[in-house]
C-alpha cells in the first residue's frame, strides 16, 4: 500500500461511499477506511432509500443494486393505547420506473455500493479503525489507524464516520459530548415473513412495498416515532426516541418500547407468524441545523450523519449523506486542481450545501426539535385526542351527532384548554410552515 | 422477547478486551439514577450491589453509542472495538 493518497475517507456508509465514488471516477487517488468486516455490517437504517439523490451518484442503480421493494404506499398512524387513526398515500406510479424510493437493508446495500466504488478505482480497507489524526505541527496530514504501521497520509480527509462522530469531536469540529437532546436512539428488529404474506397483509402486488410511521402511544408519548417497513421477505420493525427523554423515563429500556409497539392490536396481526432474525440499535442525529458542527477546516471535511445532516421529520438521512458526500467530492476535486486544501478553499463545500435542499430544509425545520421537545403533548395528547374523538364519532349509540360533537369537544378541552390548543396549532404551523 | 433472546440472534465477534471503560468508579457510586443501566438497548451495564460497581457485558454491545451521550456524568470512555471485532449485522 502506498502510504500517501490524495484523499482519505473515514467510513464506508452512504456519505463516504458517495464521496469515494465521485473522487475515484475523477481519477483521484482515494482510500476508504472502514471498521466493519464489510461495509454495512455496522450500519442500521429503517430504511427508505430515495431514488433521485442516489441516482445522481449511480444512474439506474436499482437495476443492479440489492434493493428490497419499491414503495407504493406510505402510511402515518396516530396511535392510542388500543386504537389507531390512519392516514396514507398510495400511487401506482411509484411502483414503476423511475420509482420514488425503495426499502434497503444496509448490510447488503452498502456492500454492493462499496463494490461499485472499488470498481471505479478507490482503495477500500476494512476491519480497520481510524483512531486519530497525523499532524505536522498543527497541520493535519493524515490519520492513524489501529493497524500496525497503519499511518496513512493524504492532502485531505473526509470524515464520514456517522452519528457517533468521535473524530470530528476530537478535531474540534463537533463539540465533544453532543447534547443528549440532539440524539435519538433507535432499535429495530428484522422479522422474517414469506413474501406472499407480506403482500397480502399490506395489500401489495409482487415487488411493491409499503411503509408505516407510528406516532403516539407506541413511544409512550416520548418524542419519537415507530416504523414498519416491508422488505422482500422480512419486515423492519423499529422505534426511536430522544436520548434525553429516555434518560428521564427512569427504568425504561428501548427494547421495552419496541415490544410495547409490537403488541399493539393494530401492529400484532401484521407480524403474526413472523420470526425474529436480528436485533439492531443505532443513534439518529436529531439536532438539525442548530446542532451542526463546523463543516470544514484546513485539510478536513465532515459529511453525512457526522455533520448532523439528518431530517427526522421526513425520515431523510441517507439522501443528505449521499448529497453531502457528492458536494465534498466536488469541492476536493476543485481543491486538488488548485493544489490548495485550506479552509478557505474547502468552504465551497458549505456553500454547495447552503444552495441545496440539505441546508434549506434543515434551516426551515431548525426550531421543530426544540418546540416538540418542550411540547410533549404533540406525541401524547393529540394522538390520543384524535383517536378518542373518532371513536366517539363512530360509535352508533342513538346519541344525536350534534350532542356527540359537543361531547368530543368537552372531552378534549377538559384535558387541554381551548387557549392551549390554539397556541399549539399556531406553534405547530409556525415551525413547520 | 427479552434482550438476551434477541442478542442471541445476532452475529458478534467478541474481542478479549472491553471497548467500554468506566472512567471513575466513585462517580458511579454517587450517580443517582444510573441511566446506563436502562437506556442501553443491549443492557450492557448492570449495577453490582455487592461490589458497588457497574459491570459491563461489552460482548453484546451493539455499538450504538447511546451510553456515551446518556451517561449522567460523561463517565464512559467509549472506543470503537478493534477493527473486525464487535457486532456484525447480517441485514442492517
Ligand atoms: C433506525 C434508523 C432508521 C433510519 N431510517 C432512515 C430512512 O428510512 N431513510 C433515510 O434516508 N435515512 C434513515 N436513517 C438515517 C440514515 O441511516 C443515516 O442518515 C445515514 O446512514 C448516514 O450515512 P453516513 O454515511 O453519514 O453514516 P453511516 O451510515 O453511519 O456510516 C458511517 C460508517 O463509518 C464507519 N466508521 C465510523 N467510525 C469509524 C472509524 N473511526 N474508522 C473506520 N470506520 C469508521 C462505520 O462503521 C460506518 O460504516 C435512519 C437511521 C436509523 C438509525
Ligand atoms: S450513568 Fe455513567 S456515572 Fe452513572 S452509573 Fe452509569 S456509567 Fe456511572
Ligand atoms: S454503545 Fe449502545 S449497545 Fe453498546 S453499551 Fe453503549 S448503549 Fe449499550
Amino acid at each position: 500500500m502506498s502510504d500517501k493518497f490524495d484523499v482519505i475517507i473515514v467510513g464506508a456508509g452512504p456519505s463516504g461511499l458517495a464521496a469515494g465514488y465521485m473522487l475515484a471516477k475523477e481519477g483521484m487517488d482515494v482510500i476508504i477506511v472502514e471498521r466493519g468486516d464489510h461495509p454495512g455490517t455496522k450500519n442500521v437504517m429503517g430504511g427508505v432509500l430515495y431514488r433521485q439523490p442516489t441516482e445522481e451518484i449511480i444512474p439506474k442503480f436499482w437495476e443492479k443494486a440489492p434493493v428490497e421493494r419499491a414503495i407504493v404506499e406510505q402510511r402515518m398512524w396516530l396511535v392510542d393505547k388500543e386504537s389507531v387513526v390512519t392516514l396514507g398515500h398510495r400511487s401506482k406510479g411509484f411502483g414503476t420506473e423511475p420509482y420514488n424510493n425503495f426499502t434497503v437493508l444496509r448490510a447488503k446495500f452498502d456492500r454492493w455500493f462499496a463494490e461499485q466504488v472499488v470498481d471505479a478505482g478507490a482503495l477500500l480497507i476494512t476491519e480497520t479503525v481510524v483512531e486519530d489524526f497525523l499532524y505536522d505541527g498543527s497541520r493535519i496530514v493524515g490519520v492513524k489507524t489501529g493497524r500496525e504501521q497503519g499511518d496513512i497520509r493524504a492532502n485531505v480527509i473526509i470524515l464520514a464516520e456517522g452519528v457517533n462522530s468521535l473524530l470530528a469531536q476530537k478535531v474540534g469540529l463537533q463539540r465533544d459530548g453532543i447534547n443528549s437532546s440532539e440524539l435519538a436512539v433507535a432499535v429495530k428488529e428484522i422479522i422474517t415473513l414469506p413474501k406472499e404474506k407480506i403482500e397480502d397483509r399490506f395489500n401489495l402486488e409482487e415487488g411493491e412495498g409499503a411503509t408505516i410511521e407510528l406516532v403516539g402511544d407506541s413511544t409512550f408519548g416520548m418524542m419519537g416515532t415507530g416504523f414498519i417497513y416491508t422488505n422482500k421477505d422480512s419486515l423492519s420493525v423499529g422505534c426511536g426516541v430522544l436520548v434525553s427523554q429516555l434518560v428521564e423515563h427512569e427504568g425504561l429500556n428501548p427494547n421495552e418500547i419496541l415490544e410495547h409497539m409490537k403488541s399493539h392490536p393494530a401492529v400484532k396481526p401484521l407480524l403474526q407468524g413472523g420470526e425474529s432474525n436480528e436485533y439492531l440499535a443505532h443513534m439518529i442525529p436529531e439536532g438539525g441545523y442548530r446542532a451542526m458542527p463546523k463543516l470544514y477546516r484546513d485539510n478536513v471535511l465532515v459529511v453525512g450523519d457526522a455533520a448532523m445532516l439528518c431530517n427526522g421529520i421526513h425520515r431523510e438521512g441517507s439522501n443528505m449523506a449521499l448529497t453531502s458526500g457528492k458536494f465534498a467530492a466536488e469541492t476536493v476535486i476543485a481543491a486538488h486542481q488548485r493544489g490548495d486544501y485550506s479552509a478557505g478553499m474547502l468552504s465551497e463545500y458549505q456553500s454547495k450545501l447552503e444552495k441545496s435542499f440539505v441546508l434549506k430544509d434543515l434551516k426551515k425545520y431548525q426550531n421543530v426539535g426544540v418546540v416538540m421537545e418542550r411540547n410533549r403533548h404533540f406525541f401524547s395528547f393529540y394522538p390520543h385526542a384524535v383517536n378518542a374523538a373518532l371513536e366517539e364519532f363512530l360509535t352508533v349509540d342513538s346519541v344525536p351527532k350534534k350532542e356527540k360533537q359537543q361531547r368530543i369537544w368537552n372531552e378534549v378541552t377538559s384535558q387541554r384548554s381551548k387557549y392551549e390548543i390554539i397556541k399549539d396549532l399556531y406553534r405547530g404551523w409556525r415551525v413547520m410552515g | 422477547m427479552t434482550i438476551e433472546d434477541k442478542l442471541f440472534l445476532n452475529r458478534f465477534q467478541a474481542d478479549k478486551h472491553s471497548h467500554l471503560k468506566i472512567r471513575d468508579r466513585d462517580v458511579c457510586r454517587s450517580c443517582e439514577r444510573k441511566p446506563c443501566t436502562y437506556i442501553c438497548p443491549a443492557k450492557v451495564y448492570a449495577w453490582d450491589e455487592k461490589e458497588e460497581r457497574i459491570d459491563t457485558a461489552y460482548e453484546g454491545c451493539l455499538e450504538c453509542g447511546t451510553c456515551r451521550y446518556g451517561c449522567a456524568h460523561d463517565n464512559i470512555d467509549w472506543r470503537n472495538p478493534r477493527g473486525g471485532f464487535g457486532i456484525m449485522y447480517k441485514n442492517g
